[in-house]
């Protein structure tokens, strides 16, 4: 079993205590995730050092204040640039990017 | 109509009773509000009602806040979720940015139940991936953020610690260390404030119940955050100046470090209300009815300075039968003061929140902790050696983009008033960056003011039932830049920052 595949086992059982499965993209990628999942929990689930935003002197950052206000987890949604991945829940079919 | 309109207005949708915040306070506002028959709006920011601190759990929401949205549903409140308050407009409307775009809110009253950030004090290290506010943390586990099997510390300062702490390690963290700046003395002495407030004893011992086994080193203070490309280690000193400091090094896989919390005031500001020290943190002032400086303006919750989730909802409470009554032209009589068991409830959440902010105040002398290199603007990456050398936080501005990002100064303030003592600029609006093409609502909503209602605004439109708003569709046509407050003080302009890339 791949480390991805073990991955979407542990998601599977962990939806059946909380909720329904959501299927999405982080950066091109397919990822899975449970309902009531924070986009910014999606970017760490799909690749736990990869982060969202790169600071104007070229280090990426991760989330920080976790509740809107630091800007650190900005993305892209569905094609809306400048989001708050901490103040958006995933949704199926959602597509997240990172690295535009 | 000319041709220089902009294909549409933004909706607008009118209430009685604006409520601008879903947490404890803004959902007893609500209530209450709507019990006395008002037509009340209740908005937040977040996907989810609850505030911070009734946070839903992977989206499965607290017992209290599937109570309140029941409640609410049944008396016809609206709530919008997913709606950030961009700016006041002329006459009693507001401009949010909602889950469809621009939103324009029409209030005859309007209550302010904005909440309480936390306190995020820069260090050496605290941009590392890895390290996060210690609610910060808590929130985005809540969220789902993968957290089990990693070593967490727990660091900073006030009772936010045990509770960050505590979720951390029911979602599977192992906390190694919970590190509180306050002396084990003040600790003894805050424990003796507990016992004249048994409730809050009890919660505390709940919690530290949960925490049996995690090392708690008092009189200690986090002064560097470390690793190669992410944290991996904190070291720690002793908080006292004259204390030998003998270090230690914990590793981790992540700290969560707060000093407490700060009342969200912007809103307020924006919108005229006047602001005075309360519980060691400016704050938006009320009378005992909640009322602010601003007529039709209420404001309740740690906006008016941090009391904690009991006071929160008795001033929730408060507000909205005032508010209700007020609007009802009954409002001056007796009935609308708070009962005398209330006004007695919040005067004891006040003595509590006073012995808070006694106990676990702004650590003294930031700036000694700080290196020329570290970075107190995350949004901008200004280091301390470039901010120290202002006068000011407005020089600070000009010279350096300290404060000119993302945030606002929302974040970095904290630092440079701990450290320079600097005091905050008066908030611009717009509060937050936004999609250009929502800013031009509020030119779109000056220009049919001005128009002298000549029905050319588009017609109020109903909003989505509870819980419904939490899909963001693609906006189409939504401006990739964003705009923000300039640095001299000027009119806000209406594209003054070319948009980063980031």
């Amino acid at each position: 079993m791949t480390q991805e595949q073990a991955a979407i086992g542990a998601v599977e059982s962990l939806c059946q205590e909380v909720g329904q499965q959501l299927s999405l993209r982080v950066d091109g990628r397919a990822l899975t995730v449970c309902e009531g999942t924070l986009v910014a929990a999606a970017l760490a689930i799909a690749d736990p050092r990869r982060g969202a935003r790169v600071a104007p002197g070229g280090a990426r950052r991760l989330p920080f204040c976790g509740m809107g206000v630091c800007g650190e987890c900005r993305v892209t949604i569905d094609g809306r640039p400048h989001r708050l991945g901490c103040q958006v829940l995933c949704a199926d079919g959602m597509e997240i990017r990172s690295d535009d | 109509m000319t041709e220089t309109r902009r294909a549409e207005q933004a909706p607008l949708i009118e209430a009685d009773i604006v409520v601008v915040g879903a947490g404890p306070a803004g959902l007893a506002a609500a209530q209450a509000a709507a019990g006395q028959g008002a037509r009340v709006l209740l908005l937040d920011a977040a996907p989810a009602a609850g505030g911070q601190i009734w946070r839903a759990r992977q989206g499965v929401a607290v017992a209290a806040v599937a109570q309140a949205l029941a409640a609410l549903a049944h008396s016809g409140v609206r709530v919008l979720a997913g709606a950030r308050v961009v700016m006041p407009l002329p006459d009693r409307v507001l401009l949010v940015d909602g889950p469809h775009g621009a939103q324009r809110v029409r209030w005859a009253r309007l209550i302010l139940a904005l909440g309480a950030r936390e306190r995020l004090l820069p260090f050496p290290g605290w941009t590392l991936p890895g390290v996060f506010g210690a609610g910060g943390l808590q929130a985005l586990v809540k969220g789902g953020w993968p957290i089990a099997g990693q070593r967490v510390v727990v660091a900073g300062s006030g009772p936010l610690l045990l509770a960050a702490a505590a979720t951390l390690r029911k979602e599977g963290a192992q906390v190694v260390a919970l590190v509180e700046e306050a002396p084990t003395t003040v600790l003894a002495g805050f424990a003796g404030v507990l016992l004249r407030h048994p409730a809050k004893a009890l919660a505390a011992l709940r919690l530290a119940a949960g925490l049996r086994g995690v090392p708690v080193l008092a009189g200690r203070r986090v002064i560097e955050a470390a690793g190669d490309g992410r944290v991996e280690r904190v070291v720690l000193a002793a908080t006292a100046a004259d204390a030998r400091g003998e270090r230690a090094e914990i590793a981790c896989d992540a700290l969560a470090a707060g000093w407490g919390l700060l009342p969200q005031t912007e809103l307020g500001e924006a919108l005229g209300c006047a602001l005075a020290p309360r519980h060691g943190e400016r704050a938006i002032v009320v009378d005992d009815r909640q009322r602010s400086s601003v007529a039709g303006v209420f404001a309740v919750g740690e906006c008016t300075g941090v009391a904690g989730v009991r006071a929160a909802g008795l001033q929730g409470g408060v507000a909205g039968r005032v508010a209700a009554a007020d609007l009802a032209r009954v409002g001056e009589g007796e009935g609308a003061s708070p009962a005398p068991a209330v006004a007695r409830a919040l005067a004891r959440e006040a003595a509590f929140a006073a012995a808070v902010a006694r106990s676990f105040p702004v650590p003294a002398r930031w700036a000694e902790r700080l290196r020329d290199d570290t970075l107190v603007c995350r949004c901008e990456d200004v280091a301390w050696s470039d901010v120290r050398q202002c006068a000011d936080l407005r020089s600070a501005k000009l010279a350096t983009r300290c404060g000119m990002g993302h945030c606002q100064g929302r974040l970095c303030h904290a630092g440079l008033s701990a450290s320079l003592g600097w005091a905050r600029l008066p908030a611009r609006p717009p509060a937050m960056p936004v999609a250009l093409s929502t800013f031009l609502a509020a030119a779109d909503h000056a220009a049919a003011q001005a128009g002298a209602d000549d029905g050319a605004g588009a017609p109020p439109v109903d909003v989505p039932a509870p819980g419904a708003a939490a899909a963001f569709p693609g906006a189409a046509g939504a401006a990739a830049v964003t705009v923000a407050g300039s640095a001299a003080g000027a009119p806000v302009p209406v594209a003054p920052t070319p948009a980063r890339a980031d």
